[in-house]
């Protein structure tokens, strides 16, 4: 037995030192770990285990039958645990063919997506790598399309998750692409559909890798990604932050832990959160640290359309998802981006059944030709697509402007808002006073003084939560100290919200 | 006595007015700007009246709305707190005129001492020793000389007309005299048109110290000892202590009887302060009377036991005083920070905007030891720009200085203060300096011992280890808590390792973290992972909240802590450290990430969205620190915040107050 055994190590050695000792090194060089220092990071000590670490390419072209063969093929798969919790892994393994994608490579991953699908847990991949193994040609290709179909079959079952932490082009793009969250390293990632020298043969653009798809690019003007860190080590312990917040599958509820935070807590500072000036900024980021347990928020494209907030925190322990207004930022307005961020961190939320928690400070929509041309229109019906559909339990607070469409985009009462609240300083309205009053009394716009009363009439009126409440819209006017009690008191009666929506194969999403 | 009184100031003077004014019994009136709709003042009194918009001179310096609130609201009397209106003349009439008692001198008093050179006439006839100098005018060099001589050296020869250290020379002997004083003279006429001078006697390494009095209307005045506030930064008062540690009994006593005779000459009949400037020699020489109550009152109080606000209340009313200057005793030592909103990283910029932190620490009497906080501010309050910015005072009192000094230390550290930047970091450094705690101070100190100004410390070795400990135990809290998520494998506990790594700043020490009963043991292990070191440490700590508080080997120690990025920022007696706690593994694969330079990536600040430039906040060539406002846009009729995304140097600024901009217009350039 012993001389087996010997054998066995000695493999499995072979295995673990990857493309070998130099190409460790420049990997290290580049300020990058390799796959295995990677996973020792994102798992819980110990607790890896791999699968198929004597896999091998059974490429014979190229002269690819007579060159090295390395066990593992480019990508170290398998599962393990993040705080005792079960994830799927893989990560390319930039040491070996450049973490190219063969058949046998792809195989590998799809082998850990069908075992995370099938016992329902978390899969996060870790791309680091050079595209697909070119002379594999369209065995290749094939074995793209197999990790994709699996992305898609996954998506709204186990969440996926996707870090870039080194080149990631052609085909490896699409499978991120199609999982929940993208996650890169700044300066050492790059994620493009077509690199720089194939731009600037087709287009003769002169473009850096950087400029064309590093972190920056990705998290403040794409928009692929979901948020970037400064280095590996950085950006795995994040990712198991991350891992924290989120449940195992659609069906197994949010994680809970003991929280430190009392739900019965008041905070007064909230009173005066609001400025008396209602077109002067605050920072609705407060309003969220002060409501999630211990101040703590996970925020979810924090880069990109700053105008609305969205991100994790918990309540009593239990996970929620924040969406704010951020009124710092445009005045909060709603424009395109800020449409299609929250549609789609909605759109998880409601697949994972984890709670939404909404705060409404909205001057409506951004007018302008930049945006119709855009399609406004459609981005905006996203978010409204978005939220009308959710099931999960969805609170409401409204702490200032709600004007006009945004007013029922923002998780109102109309499209499926469980329980929604408003601030005294709440103005629920179709619009602002003066532009109102310039339509409604058009007649005496050439008396500043007929206007200035009609103005003031019409703020008595209308900007306040009571035209609001008295009708319903609003369950009720709450003290802005008492917001995170609310909250929690009413995410734990909704815990037990059901609502069967009608069969229907899928919706239609207005993509 | 009165049944309502109305105090004419705002912020922590008048909550502290407000205060002593509610346990006598009397029904209180604040006023109010517009600006201090919300303030503490005007929560605590029991009517409050708004007085105008935000500027002083339309609301908190108008004598006519605050004589008309009072009149209003039946109020019998008004405390003018300090600055504002306090030390005028006119207005202390005007309450006459109209039925109102001033609480503070009659206008007689604050006319006398209000002009400088009267004010000085004033004490050079009441036998106060003013600054030994000749005011007439001196002929040649050779008279210079004699008047030196007479004078003692050093003595400074300055420009009659002359302000600022223009044409002002310090002679050291009679020589320098004669030599420097043809230079003056020539500098004096070059640069003012007047060849004037003068020669005084130049206190080298002054020291303000200051006498408190207290007259009532029938003649008595007392003095209640001293207060020395030599710590200033370009004459702003920064820190106060009672007593001073330069003066003896007779010293005390010979100052005190000055004062009290001052006070007696003009007739002085409420709280008044003789500031003194005083040589390291114990000489002090008159500089000015101040007839208000000081800011710094209140470690006068704590060593008193005379609460002033009260004595000037009963005498405004009548009453005699109810102690003689016998009855005065000085117990024990007491040391007063200002804590100001402004930066001490930046030159001590002014800082303003929103409190979303504002948690002061425990304030009452333990073992001894008072901490006092004197405040006019709230969590979710305002630093508005028209005021001055002082968020609060913060005062300790001990048996002893150096206790005293280590209170104040221990309680700035448990001092939270979030959303602005403020001074906390350099009070609390300077908690520590050799020379503040030897008590060698002069009014120069902040200026020589901080020339480069104020720079964050990094800890030392000995106490790196007691904030890589909070750090590790920090760290072990958050573990314990991740062990209990639900959902994990079954029958499969997880175990975090013992052994830590801490990352503090640029130092590594390696830890061992157990848990015992009520607190946790922290062994610091050498390269062989021996131990070196062991620890206990306690605390109630739970995450989310901005201090730890808990013992350290058996002492108390506070720990400012707010989360960062897998890690923690800590700060301490002005030092601050950002820890980061791993695994073996981690510590030894984070080893390897590279070390970044802060690249200047995002070179232009641009206009996110079409709008009107409100205002530029910065200047070319201002160094700005990730946060910080750099502009303000208008769009959609709603003001816009841009703010630099990281520290950064501005280069060029483009567009100006007023300028339409359309969107990714450049706004300014970053170096």
């Amino acid at each position: 037995m012993k001389p087996i055994l010997d054998e066995l190590e000695q493999r499995r050695a072979g295995a673990r030192a990857g493309g070998g000792e130099k190409r460790v090194a420049a990997q290290h060089k580049r300020g990058k770990l390799t796959a295995r220092e990677r996973l020792e990071l994102l798992l819980d000590t110990g607790s890896f285990e791999e699968f198929d670490t004597f896999v091998q390419h059974r490429c014979t072209d190229f002269g690819m039958d007579k060159a090295e063969k390395i066990p593992g093929d480019g990508v170290v798969t398998g599962w393990g645990t993040v705080n005792g919790r079960k994830v799927f892994v893989f990560a390319k393994d930039f040491t070996v063919f450049g973490g190219s994608l063969s058949e046998a490579h792809a195989a590998k991953i799809t082998k850990i997506q069908d075992m995370a699908l099938k016992v329902r847990a978390p899969i996060i991949g870790l791309f680091d790598a050079g595209g697909a193994r070119i002379q594999e040609g369209v065995a290749a290709l094939g074995g793209y399309g197999e990790v994709f179909k699996r992305n898609v079959t996954a998506s709204g079952v186990i969440p996926q998750i996707s870090v870039i932490m080194g080149p990631c082009a052609g085909g490896d793009v699409y499978s991120p692409a199609m999982t929940d969250f993208i996650f890169m390293v700044r300066d050492t990632s790059y994620m493009f559909v077509t690199g720089p020298e194939v731009v600037k043969t087709v287009t003769n653009e002169s473009v850096t890798a950087e400029e064309l798809g590093g972190a920056k690019v990705h998290t403040t003007k794409s928009s692929v990604a979901d948020g970037a860190f400064e280095n590996d080590v950085e950006c795995l312990l994040q990712m198991r932050r991350l891992i924290d917040f989120l449940p195992a599958c659609n069906r197994s509820g949010v994680p809970v832990w003991p929280s430190f935070d009392d739900g019965e807590r008041l905070d007064p500072s909230l009173d005066t959160l609001v400025p008396d000036n209602p077109n002067k900024p605050y920072d609705m980021k407060e309003l969220i640290a002060k409501v999630a347990d211990e101040g703590d928020f996970f925020e979810i494209q924090q880069g990109f359309a700053k105008n609305i907030l969205t991100g994790f925190g918990r309540v009593e322990g239990r996970t929620v998802g924040f969406v704010a207004n951020q009124p710092m930022v445009l005045a909060g307005v709603l424009d395109a981006d800020a449409s299609r961020k929250a549609a789609r961190f909605v759109r998880f939320c409601d697949a994972f059944e984890i709670p939404i928690v909404t705060f409404v400070d909205v001057p409506g929509f951004l007018p302008g030709t930049a945006q119709e041309y855009g399609g406004l229109i459609k981005h905006g019906a996203k978010l409204l697509f978005a939220y009308s559909q959710a099931t999960v339990p969805l609170v409401t607070v409204i702490t200032r402007k709600a004007f006009g469409g945004a007013y029922d985009v923002m998780a109102s009462k109309h499209i499926g808002g469980d329980v929604n609240y408003a601030w005294p300083t709440a103005q629920i309205a179709v619009m602002g006073a003066k532009g109102a009053v310039e339509i409604i009394f058009r007649a005496d716009i050439d008396d500043p003084e007929k206007i200035a009363a009609r103005t003031k009439e019409y703020e008595q009126r209308f900007l306040s939560p009571f035209v609001a409440a008295e009708r319903g819209y609003i369950d009720e006017v709450i003290t802005p100290r008492a917001t995170r009690k609310r909250i929690a008191r009413a995410l734990a009666m909704l815990a037990s919200k059901k609502i069967e929506a009608p069969m229907k194969k899928h919706d239609n999403l207005p993509l | 006595m009165f049944s309502k009184i109305l105090i004419a100031n705002r912020g922590e003077i008048a909550c502290r007015v407000i205060k002593t004014a509610r346990r006598m019994g009397i029904a209180t009136v604040a006023v109010y700007s517009d600006a201090d709709r919300d303030a503490l003042h005007v929560a605590m009194a029991d009517e409050a009246v708004h007085i105008g918009p935000a500027p002083a001179a339309q609301s908190y310096l108008d004598a006519e709305k605050i004589i008309a609130a009072a009149k209003q609201t039946g109020a019998q009397a008004i405390h003018p707190g300090y600055g504002f209106l306090s030390e005028r003349a006119s207005f202390a009439a005007a309450l006459k005129d109209a039925g109102l008692v001033f609480i503070g001198p009659n206008p007689g008093a604050i006319e006398a001492m209000g002009d400088k050179i009267e004010s000085k006439k004033a004490a050079a006839a009441a036998g106060v020793s003013t600054v030994p100098g000749y005011l007439g005018v001196i002929e040649d060099a050779a008279h210079a000389a004699r008047i030196a001589d007479e004078i003692g050296y050093p003595v400074m020869i300055k420009a009659s007309a002359g302000g600022g250290g223009k044409g002002m020379r310090i002679a050291h002997s009679r020589d320098e005299v004669q030599e420097g004083f043809d230079r003056a003279r020539s500098e004096a006429k070059s640069s003012f048109g007047d060849d004037r001078v003068f020669v005084e006697k130049f206190i080298v390494q002054p020291r303000h110290i200051e006498i408190q009095v207290l007259g009532d209307k029938h003649g008595n005045v007392i003095h209640l000892g001293e207060r020395e506030c030599s710590i200033q930064r370009r004459n702003q008062k920064v820190v106060e202590e009672a007593p001073s540690p330069l003066l003896d009994e007779e010293t005390r006593a010979l100052m005190g009887a000055q004062a009290v005779a001052l006070a007696k000459a003009v007739n002085y009949d409420s709280a008044g302060t003789v500031e003194f400037v005083a040589g390291q020699d114990k000489s002090f020489y008159f500089l000015e009377m101040n007839t208000r109550l000081q800011v710094e009152h209140p470690v006068t109080e704590l060593i008193t036991g005379i609460d002033l606000v009260e004595q000037m209340i009963r005498v405004a009313a009548g009453e005699a005083l109810p102690v003689t200057q016998a009855d005065v005793k000085l117990s024990g030592w007491a040391v007063e920070s200002r804590v100001y909103a402004e930066d001490p990283y930046r030159g001590f910029l002014p800082s303003i905007g929103r409190l979303t932190r504002y948690r002061p620490p425990a304030e009452g009497v333990n073992d001894a030891i008072t901490v006092r906080n004197d405040t006019g501010v709230y969590e979710g309050g305002e630093i508005s720009l028209f005021y001055d910015p002082m968020i609060a005072k913060l005062i300790t009192h001990a048996p002893t200085r150096a206790a005293a000094i280590e209170a104040q230390a221990d309680a700035l550290d448990a001092f939270a203060i979030d959303g602005i930047q403020h001074n906390i970091p350099f009070l609390s450094a300077l908690m520590t300096h050799e020379r503040w705690r030897a008590g060698r101070l002069s009014t120069g100190f902040i200026a020589e011992e901080y020339p480069d100004g104020f720079h964050a410390t990094a800890p030392s070795a000995a106490f790196a280890r007691t904030l890589a400990a909070v750090a590790a135990v920090i760290d072990n809290v958050g573990n314990s808590r991740k062990r209990k998520i639900s959902g994990q494998l079954a029958g499969r506990p997880v175990v975090f390792e013992h052994q830590r790594v801490v990352r503090l700043g640029d130092l590594t020490l390696a830890c061992e973290v157990d848990r015992a009963a009520g607190g946790f043991i922290v062994s610091f292990l050498d390269e062989a992972g021996r131990p070196v070191s062991t620890h206990e440490l306690r605390s109630g700590w739970q995450p989310g909240e901005p201090v730890w508080n808990g013992v350290f080997d058996e002492e108390a120690v506070a720990v400012q802590v707010r989360p960062r990025l897998n890690g923690v920022a800590l700060a301490h007696r002005g030092i601050a450290v950002e820890a980061l706690v791993y695994t073996r593994r981690e510590a030894e694969l984070a080893a390897l990430m590279p070390v970044k330079q802060q690249a200047g990536s995002g070179k232009h600040l641009l206009c996110p969205m079409p709008g009107l430039v409100v205002s530029i906040a910065v200047s070319a060539g201002q160094e700005v620190k990730a946060g910080e406002t750099l502009a303000v846009v208008e769009a959609m009729k709603m003001e816009n915040v841009l703010r630099a995304e990281r520290d950064a140097t501005v280069a060029k600024i483009h567009a100006k107050a007023g300028d339409s901009l359309a969107v990714d217009a450049v706004i300014l350039d970053f170096a």
